[in-house]
């Protein structure tokens, strides 16, 4: 069945008519009302989840092209044109699969305007599966611009004390590349005269105006990404957003400027992505360091992850302009992986803030005690965080870093010492907040995760051991298509 | 008894004018004589409207009066627009000028004469009629922004309108009058000949001055000092009137004079576009951001967005005029639906302008607040609403004709204005609300709610019609 895709796409908004409808017919300070809008919302993740396996099963991992794809003409030379790739494909079963997990870790959390929230939510996952599915730059522009209302909301309604700053930081600096990015996107209509996705991978653009376009795509993804120096977004909107939000930031919006710089980037503008390959290099490279030690200062628990978020994503961009075959795979990989990792550490600083209401580190210590089994499930991904072999983490990082090193050995270098000092600032956090003794008498009644909690915890500690451990799984997906994105882009050798 | 010969085509062409002439002057015999009307003028009125719209939309094309009224697709096209959005502003503010007590029975017939006037600019081709059609609805329009005789900022904002309307008017005759001593002709295809042959300095000294006249009427900057004053003074649902269809009326008739009269001159009339353009986006954009009365704020919003229809006019050529028609229009649908909901909103009786009398409505007025969002959102030009693709039009044809850094300037300025437009939705959605609002009167809702759903989803389905239409008006309008 072709159309499976709009299917997945669209579920999510299915729940939002039901939950609309529900709104009608209910009334709103009924308990099980609010308990119902939970459920919808769950149901609706579910089925997305669902679709997705099931497109993921009509896949053909041997193909390099888009498949399951659909296409219907719309106006002014638009399509409705949607396919999913080797690489794509990543993306969206990771979104289908986080959500649900963000609905579970709402459940008890987000007490006030729970009906919008779920509509919020709902609304995003819409957008965020369009955003890998497009095939269309128009569409493409439409679901990645979208995603910046129901985000706002949700940092600005349910979010910490700085909520409504962090929110227009977030939007301001987001809709400023994207207005680059949509001015870019017109030109390259304009001269090639299409507006498919395929079609202008084909194209090839003069290397003049490959420039241009590449800078003004930059401005977009760099944010996004996000790349040192436009970060600055990113630990506010962390910081403040509600638990579920920082996990959907961190797993699956910072992944789109990765999965752009791949899909547009480097396809479409190789002259350009070759020649700005140092310039990239050279802003990772800053990334990994300088926010490896902004982290380790942290006294912020989810700041601290937020900042190791910017230096994993300075890893991922290393390896996708590494212009090779194991960067490239890298790259892949380590966003699955710290989509996975750093929702499960946001989750992780979500359950003790539940129960404590603060973030502050030196407020915890000791939790082991009381909290043995909420200690060994953030050692894992701790560990994960760091790299250690056996973990998804590492896979990632162990690739990207190989691939660097065949592109600049300086770069690949000074990129290791992130490692390190990723393991520096992780391992620190955990001791102080798990080990040692517990002195503060506030964390007296403190209690061990619930069924709820270990629930959503347990399908994340599994996907990380499994890729860790197995990691052609993926690879089995991506070859065939990454092989096909190196083999069009040939990167100016550097030193 | 025979007819004369040729007065029934005619009369065909001329159909749209003449029903409305008949009908606004049947009406205030009506009024004047009946005194007190009811809910049938109301829909006389309204169906007149209708009536011209359609006898546009059907109607035969052709050009009458040496040019002086031209029927062709361009201008069909913006007629039925114009007609439509005048005859959904009747209604909505006949109720909310009986819940303020005003009565009286010119509101509907003075929207009328305006909307004859500005079907009259669309079709103008030539400066007597041209000038003609723009005094008819200026006029029309000055009364309604003193409609309200008893409140002292509605007639500051009447007077206001009207002395500087004056000036303008004064730049459009000097104007005209400079043309029409160098070209030897008020005649379009005649200047057109003309300035063929050769544009002289006097003629492009007309031209600026007709330029700026026109600016004038739109409020592009930096003509625009009057609209921030006239749009808070003047009655709701009369500012959600005169900021949609007059513009798009300026709109087509800047584009025809620019083309079909001046098109030898395209170079030198871009570049005051483009400096008008960029000026307005940068007026609306950074004027704005200091507002906190939500009508002057959205009348900076209109600087700006007439600033984006100038860069779509700049682009020139078929694509370019057919970007901005898309354009007027669908900003036209937005700030009807915007002012119809800030006219359905009240507490205790008192109007609703200031961002803290918005405070915490998502809460007490979901559905109104939503579609308020969905407006804001829209004039930020935010996917995937109807804004956004006013501005994909508009950026696309700007791209395309080569002025690709005046597209991303204007762009950058969207994001600067994305700040206030933020700022609302932030009072409506995140703050504590205060007060209790008055239940809204029920055709604003309705105006409200169905403007809503146009800017989203059903523009995204709309515009597979409203491409091909706006590109036959366009081809008739473009340079030939």
């Amino acid at each position: 069945m072709s159309g499976i895709l709009s299917l997945a796409t669209f579920t999510p908004l299915i729940g939002v008519v039901a939950i609309l409808a529900l709104k009608l017919f209910a009334r709103a300070d009924d308990p099980r009302t609010a308990s119902a809008v939970k459920w919808i919302a769950l149901a609706a993740t579910l089925a997305t989840l669902a679709l997705s396996v099931l497109a993921v099963v009509r896949f053909d991992p041997s193909q390099a092209g888009f498949q399951l794809t659909e296409d219907a003409v719309w106006f002014a030379g638009l399509h409705y044109k949607m396919g999913i790739d080797g690489i794509s494909i990543l993306f969206v079963l990771l979104t289908a699969f986080l959500m649900p997990l963000c609905i579970i870790a709402s459940w008890r959390s987000i007490q006030s305007r729970i009906m919008e929230y779920m509509i919020a939510f709902l609304v995003l996952e819409t957008l965020m599966v369009g955003v890998f599915c497009a095939l269309d730059l128009i569409l493409f522009y439409l679901f990645f611009e979208g995603q910046l209302i129901p985000m706002f909301l949700i940092i600005g309604i349910w979010g910490g004390q700085r909520r409504v700053y962090a929110a227009f930081k977030f939007f301001l600096y987001t809709l400023l590349g994207s207005v680059l990015m949509l001015a870019a996107i017109l030109a390259m209509i304009g001269i090639a005269h299409t507006s498919s996705i395929p079609a202008l991978m084909a194209y090839h653009f003069a290397p003049g105006v490959q420039t241009w376009l590449w800078l003004a795509f930059l401005a977009s993804f760099a944010v996004k990404t996000p790349m040192w120096p436009v970060h600055t977004w990113l630990p506010d909107a962390h910081v403040e957003a509600p638990t579920a939000g920082s996990v959907i930031l961190a797993g699956i919006l910072l992944k789109m400027g990765g999965y752009g710089f791949m899909r547009f980037s480097l396809p479409m503008f190789p002259d350009a992505s070759a020649a700005f390959t140092p310039l990239i290099f050279t802003l990772s490279v800053i990334a990994i360091v300088y926010t490896s030690l902004v982290a380790f200062r942290q006294t912020d628990f989810k700041k601290l992850i937020a900042y190791s978020s910017v230096a994993h994503m300075g890893f991922v961009t290393l390896g996708i302009f590494s212009g090779n075959l194991q960067g490239e795979q890298g790259a892949l990989f380590l966003m699955l992986s710290h989509g996975l990792i750093s929702a499960a550490l946001f989750l992780c600083v979500g359950v003790v803030y539940d129960r404590m209401h603060t973030r502050e580190i030196a407020f915890y210590g000791g939790l082991v005690t009381p909290m043995p089994i909420y200690a060994a499930v953030f050692m894992l991904f701790t560990m994960g965080n760091v790299g250690l072999p056996g973990t998804s983490g590492f896979v990632g990082e162990i690739l990207s870093l190989t691939g660097a090193y065949g592109a600049s050995t300086w770069a690949a270098i000074i990129a290791t010492t992130g490692v390190i000092l990723s393991a520096v600032y992780a391992l620190t956090l955990y001791r102080r907040v798990i080990f040692g003794t517990l002195t503060n008498p506030e964390l007296a009644g403190i209690t061990d995760l619930e069924s709820r909690e270990v629930l959503i915890f347990v399908p994340l500690a599994v996907s990380v051991l499994i890729l860790g451990l197995q990691p052609s799984l993926v690879f089995h997906f991506t070859d065939a298509s990454v092989a096909r994105l190196v083999a069009n882009f040939h990167p100016a050798s550097l030193m | 008894m025979s007819l004369p010969p040729g007065l029934l085509s005619t009369a065909g062409i001329a159909a749209p004018e003449i029903i409305l002439a008949v009908v606004a002057l049947v009406l205030l015999a009506w009024g004047a004589f009946q005194g007190k009307t009811g809910l049938l003028f109301t829909l006389a009125a309204m169906a007149g409207l209708v009536a011209a719209a359609l006898a546009a939309a059907l109607g035969p094309l052709g050009r009458l009066f040496a040019d002086g009224l031209i029927a062709d697709q361009g201008a069909v096209f913006a007629k039925v627009f114009i007609y439509g959005a005048s005859a959904l502003a009747i209604p909505v503010g006949e109720q909310w000028f009986a819940r303020k007590g005003i009565t009286g029975f010119e509101y509907p017939v003075l929207v009328v004469i305006a909307a004859l006037g500005m079907g009259m600019m669309v079709s103008a081709g030539d400066l007597i009629s041209l000038f003609i059609a723009v005094e008819l609805q200026s006029l029309a329009l000055y009364i309604l922004a003193a409609y309200s005789r008893n409140d002292p900022k509605g007639s500051e904002a009447g007077l206001k309108y009207f002395v500087l309307g004056a000036l303008s008017t004064g730049l459009l005759l000097y104007g005209s009058s400079l043309i029409y001593g160098f070209a030897g002709s008020t005649r379009f295809s005649a200047i057109a000949a003309s300035v063929h042959a050769g544009a002289g300095t006097g003629v492009l000294f007309g031209l600026v001055f007709l330029i700026c006249g026109i600016g004038f009427k739109v409020s592009a900057a930096p003509f625009h000092m009057w609209t921030p004053d006239v749009y808070e003074g003047a009655p709701t649902p009369v500012v959600g009137f005169f900021a949609g269809a007059p513009k798009l009326a300026g709109m087509v008739l800047l584009a025809r004079v620019l083309t079909q009269a001046f098109g030898g001159a395209v170079d030198q009339w871009r570049q005051i576009l483009i400096v008008m353009a960029l000026l307005s986006v940068g007026v609306g954009a950074f004027a704005g951001l200091a507002q906190k009365n939500l009508k002057r704020l959205w009348a900076y919003s209109s600087i700006a967005n007439v600033g984006y229809a100038l860069v779509g006019l700049a682009a020139g050529g078929a694509a370019g005029i057919q970007s901005m028609l898309i354009f007027m229009v669908l900003y036209t649908v937005d700030v009807t639906g915007f002012f119809a909901c800030l006219a359905a909103l009240s507490k205790d009786g008192r109007a609703m302008e200031s961002f803290d009398d918005f405070a915490g409505l998502m809460r007490e007025r979901p559905g109104l607040a939503v579609a308020m969002t969905v407006f804001s959102l829209s004039a930020l030009g935010l996917p995937p609403f109807s804004g956004f693709w006013a501005k994909f039009f508009v950026f696309k044809a700007a791209i395309a004709a080569g002025l690709a850094p005046v597209a991303v300037i204007a762009l950058v300025g969207s994001v600067v204005a994305a700040f206030y437009y933020l700022r609302l939705i932030k009072v409506m959605w995140l703050d504590p609300g205060v007060g209790t609002t008055d239940a809204p009167p029920a055709v604003a809702t309705a105006v409200t709610y169905a403007t809503a759903l146009f800017a989203f989803p059903a523009v995204m389905i709309a515009l597979i019609a409203l491409d091909p239409f706006a590109h036959t008006a366009a081809a008739a309008l473009a340079l030939r």
